[in-house]
């Protein structure tokens, strides 16, 4: 489903990614882990269409054609999907008009019909409920005076609605209380299925233990430096990347 | 086309007022100061430390000509149909040139404690109130209205009571000559506990640089709530001057949202006096301008009692050459402790000719207060943007909706549910069909 060869980018002259190989198919869960700064967000901004970075070699491909060649939105209708680690505040745009504008434009394109207001509150209502979200979180503008933790449900609860085939999560599970975190895992669970994939970039084992991963990938300064399963996230988390960084060195 | 009937010939302000001593119309004391102060003061200019950002030499240089008669042919109701607000449930009174109009008005239904009428039929009860609250303000433009007001709305709410409709005051200006000028006056009274809302618009028929200029006295009394709507719509080359005086009194509540679209140039004083403690105070804006349009909104809010909450939201776009000014003074008197004073300017600039004047000013003369400010001017936000494309909405779609959002903040503040959605509708059009967004 997704393939990424050599990739390299920056920003402004500064190389961030080095030479990125990964490939994530159908079905499964990859997580990517590494120390702050190494480029977890970077890579999510490139796949996702992020303006101001450079892709200076290599390239990605999804479900077999150039990724990097599409806009941003036609990425998200393909069925790409991020969420932010940093979600962005829109004042005055309603949270309810924005995600109907957003689910109706992936369906326009994907040749389904338009959802009208009446099943479209039926629907994300559903799903809010699901991930324990108030529903006066619709009248409010998008993310505008949210608590951390609600932007986060919010990213999710806009990844149920747009159904992605490749979601990428960046750092989600930050800012989460306990109960928070195993609601937005059950919400991400839930979107699991055998003809989509996940991407979930975490410093925490913790969130590895409800969004169980087929593969942890470890990212330093700009280079996947090792591949392990599951385990690998556990050692991580008691032994940190000093031997690693030194093994790969 | 009807002809205002202004003197006709450019006067000064001297002979001009001999118009009005003729007619003898009321309150000679307040008007004879007014035009003394004028003569002293003379129009403001650019080194007034309250005028720097906004020329008014364009304004200074038309003709001075008064309005001071009823025009002979009032435009008929077609014409005005389709106003903005016109189809609001309302109690109306419609001013034509700065004369009241009886037969486009339309009153009623108000409980026996409320009067909504026109000032020029009621200024006998209120010589001594008249310029009570406007009095000690030096701005040149409230002089000349007292020298040459004509008229304006009459709205006194008693104790405890509720104005049965919203009040809908729409000032029309028909002038066919450059530097006719109107002058109105409002007189707003709120009794204790009393509530309502009033709407104001002031729109042109004609084109001709003409100029409106409007004080309005309000007085809100203890625990009473009031929400005032201020549209203004006039021609692309009419100026408008507005100033707003309020005393609050004890727990009031105070939402006032200025509307500025049209005219050339605007100036909107605003002058808050929190007298008592308890008060909300809500002054909420939007300036929409292009070409060469200039919105100024100049307030001060002066926190002369404890535990006072004031609010000022001001958003504001800005295409082509067109500019914002802004100017936010926060005055804490000693004593107004536990003040929450807010202040917001934010602007966004359509093209590289436009600009933004942004000015907060706080003088605090207590310790236990909490004032805030933040102004903002800039392109739109490449984030927002980016996030709304990542979620499948193309560029342009992305650029609308922030924009529309960007207007809506301000417009979500409106309470009064036909007001607020017909706004959100008008405002949406204006910016699909004038300013370039993509
Ligand atoms: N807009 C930018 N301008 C300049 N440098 C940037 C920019 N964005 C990222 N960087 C740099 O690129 C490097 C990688 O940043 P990135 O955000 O991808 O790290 P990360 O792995 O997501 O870190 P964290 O775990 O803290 O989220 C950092 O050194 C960062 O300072
Ligand atoms: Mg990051």
């Amino acid at each position: 489903m997704l393939e990424i060869k050599k990739l390299q980018a920056g920003i402004e002259d500064k190389p961030i990614l080095k030479g990125i190989d990964l490939s994530v198919n159908a079905g499964e869960v990859h997580a990517i882990m590494g120390p702050n700064g190494s480029g977890k967000s970077t890579l999510a901004s490139v796949l996702a269409g992020r303006e101001g970075f450079d892709v200076t070699g290599g390239e990605v491909l999804y479900n077999g054609n150039d990724l990097l060649d599409l806009a941003p939105e036609e990425r998200a209708r393909d069925g790409v999907f991020l969420a932010f680690q940093y979600p962005v505040e829109i004042p005055g745009v309603n949270s309810a008009y924005f995600l109907r504008s957003a689910v109706n434009a992936v369906r326009t394109h994907c040749g389904e019909e338009e959802l009208d207001a009446m099943n479209f509150l039926k629907a994300v209502k559903a799903k809010m409920k699901e991930l324990g979200l108030n529903e006066d979180f619709l009248k409010r503008p998008v993310n505008t005076g949210f608590s951390g933790g609600e932007k986060k449900r919010n990213e999710i609860l806009q990844m149920a609605m747009l159904n992605p085939r490749l979601a990428i999560l960046d750092e989600t599970d930050s800012g989460l209380d306990i109960d928070a975190l195993r609601i937005v895992a059950d919400g991400v669970n839930r979107l699991k299925r055998d003809d989509n994939a996940q991407l979930v970039i975490t410093h925490y084992q913790r969130l590895l233990e409800y969004i169980v991963p087929d593969f942890v990938h470890v990212l330093h300064d700009g280079r996947i430096i090792k591949t392990g399963d599951k385990s690998l996230a556990l050692e991580l988390e008691e032994k940190g990347y000093d031997w690693l960084v030194k093994e790969a060195a | 086309m009807s002809q205002a009937a202004a003197t006709d010939f450019a006067a000064t302000p001297a002979e001009a007022f001999a118009a009005i001593e003729q007619n003898g119309v009321a309150l000679m004391p307040l008007r004879k100061a007014g035009l003394a102060r004028f003569s002293e003061s003379g129009y403001p200019s650019l080194r007034d430390e309250d005028w720097r950002f906004t020329n008014i030499e364009p304004l200074t240089d038309l003709p001075f000509r008064p309005v001071i008669d009823p025009i002979d042919q009032a435009p008929s109701m077609e014409k005005l149909g389709d106003v903005a607000f016109g189809r609001t449930e309302a109690d109306r009174l419609v001013f034509i040139d700065g004369h009241f109009n009886a037969d486009l008005s339309q009153t009623g239904d108000q409980p026996s404690g409320v009067t909504v009428t026109h000032l020029a039929s009621g200024l006998a009860g209120l010589e001594r109130k008249v310029g009570s609250l406007s009095g000690g303000d030096d701005n040149p433009f409230v002089a000349l209205n007292d020298a040459f007001f004509t008229d304006g709305a009459l709205i006194q709410i008693g104790d405890g009571q509720c104005l049965a409709k919203p009040v809908h005051l729409l000032f029309v200006t028909t002038a066919g000559k450059d530097g006719e000028a109107v002058h109105i006056r409002n007189w707003i009274n709120a009794g204790a506990n009393a509530h309502g809302t009033i709407i104001e618009s002031h729109l042109s028929l004609g084109q001709a640089a003409t100029v409106t200029n409007v004080v309005t006295e309000s007085r809100i009394g203890d625990g009473a709530n009031l929400e005032h709507v201020k549209f203004q719509d006039q021609s692309a080359k009419a100026f408008h001057l507005a100033s707003l005086h309020s005393e609050l009194g004890r727990d009031a509540r105070y939402a006032f949202h200025s509307i500025a679209l049209g005219a050339r140039l605007s100036r909107n004083n605003l002058r808050m006096r929190l007298a008592r403690p308890g008060i909300e105070c809500v002054l909420n804006g939007l300036y929409m301008m292009r070409g060469q349009q200039l919105a100024d909104h100049h307030m001060i809010v002066e926190h002369a009692a404890p535990h006072c909450d004031s609010h000022e939201y001001f958003n504001g776009v800005l295409d082509d050459q067109s500019r914002g000014v802004f100017h936010g003074r926060i005055l804490v008197q000693p004593g107004a402790q536990k003040t929450d004073a807010k202040q917001t300017n934010k602007n966004l600039l359509l093209s590289d000719d436009a600009t933004a004047n942004t000015k907060p000013q706080l003088e605090i003369y207590a310790d236990d207060v909490k004032c805030t400010h933040g102004a903002t001017i800039g392109e739109m936000d490449d984030d927002a943007i980016f996030y709304l494309r990542t979620r499948g909405l193309d560029t342009l779609t992305a650029r609308r909706m922030l924009m529309h959002g960007f207007a809506g903040e301000i417009i979500e503040r409106i309470r009064l549910d036909t007001v607020r959605e017909e706004l959100n509708a008008l405002v949406w059009d204006r910016l699909e069909a004038e300013h370039q967004l993509d």
